[in-house]
């Protein structure tokens, strides 16, 4: 297996090439090359079915892409065909550090309901990364409190309002302290009125120069927050660029009609 | 009231052998049952199959057919294999190993099909949180699937584990000298067979109600967190 350790400089973080995905006879994304830069916030947007959520879960590989190639600082994913002829990681260590690097937030929240919002921010530290259980209590009282969760950090999930539970979750993807964080419509199964307080927990990464990939709805955290957006259609990105440019001048029809529809 | 106090040691041999061929035929039936469950649940087709077949077949038959044929049909199969080879001359299969080895065997497959069906509850998100994080499968098994798994399993478990220590009671036919073989013996020799009979019926009782008070309490422990009418 090469694994070439170069980091280049000035060279992209997190970068797709050419990634392909097909369900059955189904081609959900035809070719999809995206380059994050440090520092990054990139809003991916999409009607549902576009293929913006099996994008984003092709580049840490829960989704098996059917072509393409993920690097990140210039280190490959080493990946092999697997029995549905799809391309799995063909190296269990360095896909499981990845991982460690590309954290991810998902729609559902995904919180381990046996363990208290502390124990869930705390497990991969200690049981991943191998810290000790002191400094990672530590670690995950900080990241808590920075997500307004002190008072709740002995509740179990099942006791935390979705709001709650979603900044939960982004304290657990912060934990590995992460060099990219995947945002999965991470405000999408949320009530309209807890939507701001996990937007703004999301800011305020942001300023903090973290560098997001985030699939999402949220017109106002795509134009306000990020620094690129993408429009993806049927499998391809139709639009690339910077939120105001894309958003106020969109070349495509689709795009037009997009922006319409989900203007309030 | 004489003879029960006078029997009572021989009755407490009876119900030690229940318990012993209970806890080992539990175990047997565990580790049957986790590899039934991943056997279903694998992405190979044959080994889909295997396990398929072993499910279906053992918990189509009754479990009394399946003991006298392990206990006689193995002593003979082994025999014959002693034979054949030249290794052994003569074999024979001890009552208790057999009663184990057939308990585990039918309650192995009742077991695969409680695994797979708790492991089929876990939300797939939480395993994904896990892999997302970079868990290796070991950590992701023992720290995620495991307590969820243990958490959906117990209530088919418990059904499990109570049925099997009544299906004990059917090894007294090959000799094994479980409570109610000593019951009965018991019985027959002071002639009061209905005193001796409550005895053992009473001795399931408790032993059943022990460990739903016992396993209630393990149920607890795993449900902490998302408790529900437990």
């Amino acid at each position: 297996m090469a694994q070439a350790q170069v980091k280049v400089a000035g060279g992209p973080q997190l970068s797709a090439r050419n990634i392909h995905k097909t369900f059955g006879a189904f081609e959900v994304l035809k070719g999809i090359s995206l380059d994050a830069y440090n520092h990054d916030v990139i809003s991916i947007l999409g009607a549902s079915g576009s293929g913006k959520s099996t994008f984003l879960r092709c580049l840490n590989f829960l989704e098996s892409p059917t072509e393409g190639e993920v690097t990140l600082d210039g280190e490959v994913v080493a990946t092999r065909r697997n029995r549905a002829h799809q391309l799995e990681p063909s190296d269990r260590r360095q896909i499981e550090r990845f991982r460690t690097r590309v954290s991810m937030v998902f729609q559902g929240f995904n919180l381990w309901s046996h363990m208290t919002v502390l124990e869930n921010v705390m497990e991969a530290s200690v049981h991943v990364l191998g810290i000790s259980k002191q400094k990672a209590k530590d670690t995950a009282e900080g990241l808590l409190e920075r997500v307004g969760l002190s008072e709740r950090m002995h509740y179990y999930p099942a006791h935390l309002s979705g709001g709650q539970q979603q900044r939960a979750a982004i304290a657990r993807a912060l934990a590995v302290d992460p060099e990219v964080i995947l945002f999965d419509e991470p405000t999408s199964a949320l009530d309209p009125e807890l939507v701001g307080e996990v937007l703004n927990v999301m800011k305020g990464l942001a300023e903090e120069g973290r560098t997001m990939i985030v699939v999402t709805h949220e017109m106002g955290f795509a134009r306000d927050v990020s620094n690129r957006v993408i429009f993806l259609e049927q499998g391809r990105i139709k639009e690339d660029g910077p939120p105001d440019e894309v958003m106020n001048n969109p070349k495509s029809e689709r795009f037009r009609q997009f922006l319409a529809r989900s203007r309030d | 009231m004489e003879n029960v106090i006078a029997y009572s040691p021989f009755l407490m041999k009876g119900v030690t052998v229940t318990i012993a061929l209970s806890v080992c035929s539990i175990l047997l039936a565990v580790a049957l049952g986790l590899l039934g469950a991943a056997g279903k649940l694998s992405e190979r087709l044959w080994v889909q199959r295997i396990a398929g077949i072993y499910i279906t077949i053992v918990r189509g038959i009754p479990d009394l057919v399946v003991m006298l044929l392990l206990y006689f049909g193995g002593q003979v199969l082994l025999n014959q294999i002693g034979a054949l080879t030249g290794l052994w001359t003569y074999f024979e299969l001890n009552q208790f190993v057999a009663g184990v080895i057939a308990i585990g065997f039918i309650f192995g497959a009742y077991m695969s099909e409680t695994f797979r069906g708790a492991y089929m509850s876990i939300p797939v998100g939480m395993i994904e949180a896990g892999v997302s994080v970079g868990m290796t499968r070991i950590t992701l098994f023992r720290r995620v699937i495991w307590p969820q798994l243990v958490r959906y399993a117990l209530p088919g478990f418990t059904n499990n584990w109570l049925t099997l220590m009544k299906t004990t009671a059917l090894v007294s036919v090959i000799g094994l000298e479980d409570i109610v073989y000593n019951g009965f013996a018991a019985g027959r020799a002071t002639r009061e067979p209905f005193t001796f009979m409550l005895i053992a019926l009473f001795v399931y009782l408790v032993l059943t109600i022990l460990s739903d008070t016992g396993l209630r309490a393990l149920e607890r422990r795993y449900t902490r967190g998302v408790q529900r009418g437990v």
